[in-house]
């Protein structure tokens, strides 16, 4: 599925909930069912640390795709992580590279992205796009 | 507690009227900055509507009416603190700068290689980075105090640090983490007894308790003006001034000079020889109308009004299953640090937040205190006196929904 599909579906689905307290239950639950991140990737060479809360993060490029895997300590910055992983993970890197995620503003959580919240969600993006533009060079480099 | 006019006083504090979220603010980040009573606000309004100018040596009549405007709350700081004389109050931008003077031109004057600084685990980042570096440019050496499991200072251990090269201890009156009230006339008797200055931390301090630097007799104080309901960019050092006089200027500039040649410069006298450049004389004046405020109400019935506050909140806080109270010394300042089970200080915050309970946090900026007790920060509410205990029930009852968000 394209990214501006996928950004499309979860607005939809958030836009449900009338309550904020639904939307953080539902974040809550998404940041429990994050699939873990391989042991070997949760260590300070994957951190990517907020003042607030820590983020790991792990890619690595299949068939074109990135495969992405995260973690964090903060189960709410989970959540949000779970939700950049469905729209960037297995995705290429080009389309990474111009994703501008403008869902985070609509389903009503930009406040978490901003870079003086410091839970390490801003680096982390600012990370995967860094990999992605590592994968493409690397990319470029074998044609 | 019912004789404490809160009402009235949380009349004079407009930004406490407002909502958040659609709920009622609650405002539980008094340990990082308090809010502002109307008469400060207008204090600053007047200054810029009646008195504005630069201050000192101009002869007309602005200049004269704000030079003695700002030469007034000098006097009002002295008073407030009870130092000896308004040649030992400096104004600064806040403790931090005052912190940083200290250590920038105590340094330069006293502490040579092999010489010892020493601190305490518990200090805010402000009373400790400024050492550490200030040790690791002069060849000294840093040692750092510990606590107990109480978060309580562990005073003998030191005592044990003070030794013959002990050049200066540096400790906070009252810990931003822990709300630990430090026993300092006792630390501070110990070091003079063996020649050692003494510089307490004030930040979290003046606001709370009655503050007297002569009874304490310690020989540096340092303050910010926006943790005591006055505006940022304002604070205070205090000085004996036998070790001011001795100290190097901080910073050159304007108004800190006496005569200026091409081959050398004298300097002014105290206190303006650390006040370079022109001053902050809109938070001096806020300044001067927050003491008059606190004056009015009294330290001691402030003292009274939040230790009521604190002794409700941590039975109240208490009963809740699985809290974690982080800092349970036998005196401490109106805050409590915690945590719930294994939530984190992060989801625990944001949800609060969303309640519309101001709390804070994080590390408190603290780090090495953090690292120390082996925890991903702390949430922390810091109450003042305009905070009431049906604020706390609220707050009770917020926790009690993160705990059934997360649990």
């Amino acid at each position: 599925m394209l990214i501006s599909e996928i950004e499309e579906q979860i607005v939809s689905e958030f836009s449900a909930f009338d309550d904020w307290l639904d939307k953080y239950d539902m974040i809550v639950e998404m940041g429990k069912s994050l699939p873990l991140i391989d042991p070997q990737y949760k260590t300070d060479q994957f951190i990517i640390s907020g003042c607030q809360s820590k983020v790991w993060l792990h890619a690595a490029l299949k068939d074109g795709k990135v495969h992405f895997t995260a973690d964090s300590d903060a189960i709410i910055t989970k959540g949000i992580v779970s939700l950049l992983l469905r729209v960037l993970s297995e995705q290429s890197p080009d389309d990474i590279i111009s994703a501008s995620l403008g869902f985070v503003d609509r389903i009503g959580l930009k406040e978490h992205l901003s870079p003086t919240r410091s839970n390490g969600l801003t680096s982390m993006i600012k990370q995967m796009k860094l990999y992605a533009l590592v994968f493409k060079t690397k990319m470029n480099q074998k044609n | 507690m019912s004789n404490f006019p809160v009402d009235k006083i949380r009349s004079d504090f407009p930004i406490l009227a407002q909502q958040v979220y659609k709920r009622p603010l609650i405002y539980f980040d008094n340990a990082a900055s308090t809010q502002k009573p109307r008469q400060v606000i207008d204090a600053i309004r007047h200054y810029y509507e009646y008195d504005n100018c630069n201050i000192h040596r101009g002869v007309h009549y602005l200049s004269v009416k704000a030079t003695e405007a700002y030469e007034e709350v000098r006097r009002d700081v002295r008073e407030f603190v009870n130092a000896k004389s308004t040649r030992e109050i400096i104004f600064t931008k806040g403790a931090t700068e005052s912190l940083n003077l200290v250590a920038c031109s105590f340094g330069r004057r006293y502490v040579q290689p092999g010489d010892e600084v020493i601190t305490t685990i518990m200090e805010h980042h402000s009373n400790f980075v400024p050492w550490q570096q200030m040790c690791f440019e002069r060849g000294a050496k840093f040692r750092v105090a510990g606590i107990n499991a109480a978060g309580e200072l562990d005073v003998d251990g030191l005592k044990a640090q003070v030794n013959e090269k002990t050049r200066l201890i540096a400790l906070t009156h009252v810990s931003n983490v822990l709300g630990t009230i430090n026993p300092i006339r006792e630390i501070i008797a110990f070091a003079h007894a063996h020649n050692v200055p003494v510089l307490i931390d004030g930040a979290q301090g003046v606001s709370h308790l009655p503050v007297d630097v002569q009874e304490l007799d310690c020989d540096f104080y340092c303050f910010s003006g926006h943790k005591m309901y006055a505006p940022m960019g304002i604070g205070v050092l205090y000085g004996k001034e036998a070790l001011l006089e001795e100290l190097p200027p901080y910073q050159m500039g304007g108004e800190m000079i006496k005569d200026v040649f091409v081959d050398h410069t004298t300097f002014n006298e105290l206190p303006f020889k650390f006040e370079a450049g022109t001053p902050n004389v809109e938070g001096v004046m806020g300044l001067g109308a927050a003491i008059r405020y606190l004056k009015n109400i009294g330290m001691e019935n402030i003292a009274a009004y939040e230790a009521d506050l604190l002794k409700y909140a941590t039975v109240k806080m208490s009963e809740i299953e699985g809290i974690r109270m982080i800092g349970t010394a036998k005196h401490k300042a109106s805050l409590v640090s915690f945590l719930l089970g294994k939530i984190h200080p992060y989801d625990a915050g944001t949800i609060i937040d969303k309640l519309g309970i101001a709390v804070r946090t994080g590390h408190h900026c603290a780090m090495p205190l953090i690292e120390l007790l082996q925890i991903p920060g702390t949430v922390r509410a810091s109450f003042a006196f305009y905070n009431t205990e049906a604020e706390i029930d609220q707050l009770v009852a917020a926790i009690l929904r993160v705990k059934k968000m997360f649990e």
